[in-house]
């Protein structure tokens, strides 16, 4: 499995070259895999339904970390969406995009590439190996929206869709690392089988929740869905319908068998998911741009999804099952269209559309069976899992959810019913829109999925004994997913809803004008829009604080914390060493008076030279102690730091005044400093004594290190052992920080010379080529 | 820099630069004629020097970061003597490539034992008879030294170039006496 989703990752990596040369056979070759996929997923059924196929690659065995990847029912369930759509979605991009324009390149990448981490997440049997994969698809949808981030509200949709999602994904990692401490494991099938219990566990829930909440569009995060309809139309229809949002749902369903009976797990997802389902549907009856009328349907249905999949009981999951397969099989199709009445007619705003239905009449068919599966009528699969979903609350006597998604389900019938006359009928009033039949390429991909949800429909057999197994792991009593129960209440609920959703489409007027007068000001993107510009005003206020400018400033916050925090525990805790000599070697009195003459010299310095030699002075004397302890590689790195610092100085200072600029400053100002300066100097050299008297016995780490240098590391000279073998890790990474440094230095003298200088010629500095140039060397 | 024009054959004991430094001060009173010659003659004894120290810093002290530091050193002498030019023209290469490589170095060091099956950043020490130098032997964390030394010249370089030659032509620009 992990070579599958590997091979998505490398294929991907490779398609821009192929898209330079013919970027359809960049899609159609991008398309192989998730197609590949699928056939392997459709061969592991059997197994996959019996126990399961899992694979473990270890991957930091010390930290017990490993890519673990399990295949069963609801795997292969979200298998089927994410590759058979995928590969769909592929191909109908191959006629989609302009030949050889940069989106097309882009995309062929990136779709093929989400395709992959969208596998390796509905795979996954492992928290953190998820959660990795749930970012990357975060990812790939940021990329795929922004797009090439020349238009204004693709970048707003794209960083949208991101803050959201990646906010709920970190909570996620917070929720998942609790989950897994708390169990003792982070294998999700083991979780499974032992569930967790306790107050850790609840905490942990919510945060998870919040990551299932943001990826799949729930109230109040939901706005960031229908923003993301910017994107071309195949991204939409394979990203922002069929697969990626649906991780939510997948996650709540992954861990509702262990979790369902839980309260903290339930109300919310229940709640939540109501309200999603109730919102999303209103708000499709206002929508008149049929893409983003679909993205408040998708919301809409995804609230469905969460309430079947939370609620815990039997029914509910089988039902959960089929409407998982079933929305995508409908929704993908419906996008489809829609991408073609865009490309065909450049528009798909459903008040200038008229009569497409009629030019078209092969997609009106098709989009007639998605959204008739949508609107839940037999024999589609939209209709066994409406039945199932009455049915299992019902049954259960929970009439308030029932009500709310008997009331949701009227909601979906009418904007079901809407879209096909908003997209297809022909309008009195308007002008015919003028289209050519769409390629074989883009009306294939978009019929095969709509007539599977009919295929599926009347072969329910299939798709129960698939459901079955999932919710064999939820309590309650047997029900089989069926076209025809016989009349009761689940039938009746279902015809009422569509006699209401159709009446309701009909009096659309009365309808709109009710919408207009129920706007409230409640309104989430705003909610959106006002938390991140609260968080960008807090960041300046406390940048503007921290970062004042003042280098006495920063220099009093750092000695007055030491002093302070360690300084308080060192002069509370530590005993102070009664045997303290005068000195251990002659030559220390005269270095240490030079350091001493040295530093008090230095703070009566009026000239920067002077006191740029003096701090040189003070360095040198102590390499010079150094050597008198016996150090003396540390002595020779000092005094050539020491030198060179020196020097470095001095090249800077030609370009400052000669003097110290003379402040006359208040007397307390200049006491309050010397007072923190006098504690900082004070603690330091107190500390110096106190841990010189704390060690007792020669250190076992020196001693340990002095015994392997001659074996281990083959040297005499332990320093360098420690620099370049036993610490060598420390060594890389302090070396690169060096580079960082001098590539700071580097951009910024040279920005500034060209920020002053060439004002006619550039107007900042760090973006001219000549500071590039520079830059760079 | 001297023009060698193709027919004008090089005599064995011609020496390829002109003993002066022909570099980019604009004033001749701003030169020094004997820390010109001084430089001259001591900046190869240096670099010798700091590849010692690079070469002994295993058994004595020394190491690639000392080797280094007093590598960059010879050319700072070399900058303060003769101006940014004379530093360009012996170090031909680009400071900020030298810091890249010597990073490079020691990063492709500390990965190379995975290629022998060993940990990350694990040594071992290499010898062999070679004809002329004998019994040598040497640990392969010398490699790792060896990025440092490479890096710490570019970043002194680096230093020399931004610090050094950038301010000092800002201060020219500005008007100001450097």
């Amino acid at each position: 499995m992990l070579a599958l989703v590997a091979a998505h990752l490398l294929v991907a990596a490779l398609l821009p070259a192929v898209a330079a040369r013919s970027h359809r056979a960049a899609f159609v070759a991008g398309a192989a895999l998730p197609g590949a996929a699928l056939l392997w997923g459709l061969a592991q059924a059997p197994a996959a339904l019996r126990g399961g196929v899992v694979q473990t690659v270890a991957w930091a065995p010390d930290l017990d970390l490993a890519l673990t990847f399990r295949l069963d029912a609801l795997s292969l369930a979200m298998l089927v969406l994410v590759s058979g759509i995928g590969a769909l979605a592929l191909i109908y991009s191959a006629w989609y995009f302009e030949p050889g324009s940069a989106a097309a390149t882009r995309s062929s990448a990136l779709l093929l590439a989400f395709a992959g981490a969208m596998l390796g997440l509905v795979l996954a049997d492992d928290l953190l190996t998820l959660y990795i994969w749930w970012e990357l698809t975060s990812i790939a949808s940021f990329l795929l929206v922004g797009q090439s981030g020349e238009r204004r509200d693709e970048r707003r949709a794209a960083v949208q869709a991101l803050l959201v999602t990646v906010f709920g994904g970190l909570a996620m990692l917070l929720g998942f690392v609790l989950l897994g401490e708390a169990a003792g494991t982070y294998r999700i099938s083991e979780l499974l089988a032992d569930p967790p219990r306790g107050p850790m566990v609840g905490v942990a829930l919510v945060c998870v929740l919040a990551g299932a909440f943001t990826k799949s569009a729930q109230l109040p995060f939901h706005p960031w869905l229908p923003a993301a309809m910017v994107a071309p139309t195949p991204i939409s229809a394979y990203l922002h319908a069929a697969a990626m949002v649906k991780a939510g749902v997948y996650l709540v369903a992954r861990l509702s068998p262990a979790f369902a009976d839980l309260a903290l797990w339930w109300v919310p997802v229940v709640v939540a998911g109501l309200a999603t389902m109730l919102l999303g549907g209103w708000r499709a009856l206002q929508e008149t741009d049929l893409k983003r009328l679909l993205a408040f349907g998708t919301v809409s249905q995804l609230g469905l999804l969460m309430v079947l999949f939370g609620s815990g009981s039997r029914t509910a999951a089988l039902a959960g099952m089929a409407m998982l397969l079933a929305h995508g099989l409908f929704k993908a199709p419906l996008f489809l269209a829609v991408g073609i009445i865009d490309h065909q007619a450049g528009s798909r705003d459903l008040r200038e559309l008229s009569g497409v239905g009629r030019a078209q009449p092969w997609l009106a068919a098709t989009s007639a069976l998605a959204a008739a599966s949508m609107a839940g009528l037999p024999p589609l699969l939209g209709f066994v899992g409406k039945e199932a979903t009455f049915e299992a609350f019902v049954a259960q006597g929970r009439w308030l959810v029932a009500l709310g998604l008997l009331a949701g389900t009227v909601l979906t019938v009418a904007y079901s019913a809407r879209f096909l006359w908003g997209a297809f009928a022909s309008k009195p009033d308007r002008p015919r829109t003028w289209t050519t039949p769409a390629q074989p390429g883009l009306s294939v991909p978009t019929a095969l999925p709509a007539l599977a949800g009919l295929a599926l429909g009347l072969a329910y057999p299939l798709v129960d004994s698939l459901a079955q197994r999932y919710a064999s792991g939820y309590p309650g009593k047997d029900y089989h997913l069926a076209l025809w129960h016989g009349p009761g209440l689940p039938l009746t609920f279902s015809a009422t809803a569509l006699l209401l959703g159709l009446a309701m489409h009909w009096a659309r007027d009365p309808v709109s004008a009710l919408h207009r007068r129920l706007r409230t000001g409640l309104d989430a993107q705003r909610g959106y829009e006002w938390v991140v510009a609260g968080v960008e005003r807090f960041a300046v206020v406390v940048t503007g604080r921290l970062q004042a400018g003042s280098l006495p400033g920063y220099l009093g916050i750092i000695l007055a914390t030491l002093v302070l925090v360690p300084g308080t525990a060192v002069v509370l805790g530590a005993p102070m060493p009664d045997d303290q000599p005068l000195y251990q070697h002659p030559m220390q009195l005269p270095l240490g008076l030079v350091v001493l003459v040295a530093a008090l010299t230095l703070i009566r310095a009026r000239r920067r030279f002077t006191a740029v030699l003096l701090v040189g002075l003070v360095g040198y004397g102590i390499g010079g102690l150094f050597v008198v302890h016996g150090a003396p590689d540390l002595a020779l790195a000092l005094f050539l730091v020491e030198t060179l610092s020196l020097i470095v100085f001095v090249l800077v200072l030609r370009r400052l005044p000669a003097r110290f600029t003379r402040f006359d400053s208040a007397r307390p100002l200049q006491a309050r400093k010397a007072l923190v300066a006098v504690a900082g100097g004070a603690l330091v050299a107190f500390s110096a004594v106190v841990f010189s008297g704390a060690r007792t016995a020669a250190p076992a780490a020196s001693e340990e290190l002095l015994r392997r240098a001659p074996g281990q590391a083959s040297t005499t000279n332990v320093v360098n052992a420690i620099l370049v073998d036993f610490r060598a890790l420390d060594t890389i990474g302090e070396i690169s920080v060096l580079l960082i440094a001098a590539a700071g230095v580097a951009s910024l003298t040279l920005a500034t010379r060209f920020d002053r200088r060439q004002r006619e010629h550039v107007e900042s500095g760090a973006g001219a080529p000549e500071h590039e140039k520079e830059v760079l060397g | 820099m001297s023009a060698k024009s193709p027919e004008a054959r090089q005599q064995r004991d011609e020496p390829r630069e002109p003993w002066w430094f022909t570099g980019d001060r604009p004033d001749p009173a701003e030169r020094m004629l004997l820390l010109e010659i001084t430089t001259r003659i001591v900046f190869p004894t240096v670099l010798v020097f700091s590849v010692y120290l690079l070469l002994t810093g295993h058994y004595r002290p020394g190491g690639g970061f000392s080797g280094g530091l007093v590598a960059g050193l010879a050319f700072v002498l070399h900058y303060i003597s003769g101006g940014q030019r004379t530093v360009g023209a012996i170090a031909r290469v680009r400071p900020p490539v030298l810091v890249a490589l010597g990073l490079s170095v020691a990063v492709l060091t500390a990965l190379a034992p995975l290629l022998a099956g060993a940990p990350v950043l694990s040594s071992t020490a290499l010898a062999a008879d070679l004809p002329v130098l004998g019994h040598v032997k040497v640990v392969t964390s010398l490699f790792l030294d060896l990025g440092v030394y490479l890096l710490i010249v570019g970043v002194v370089l680096d230093l020399l170039r931004t610090l050094g030659a950038g301010i000092e032509r800002d201060a020219r620009a500005a008007g100001e006496r450097s």
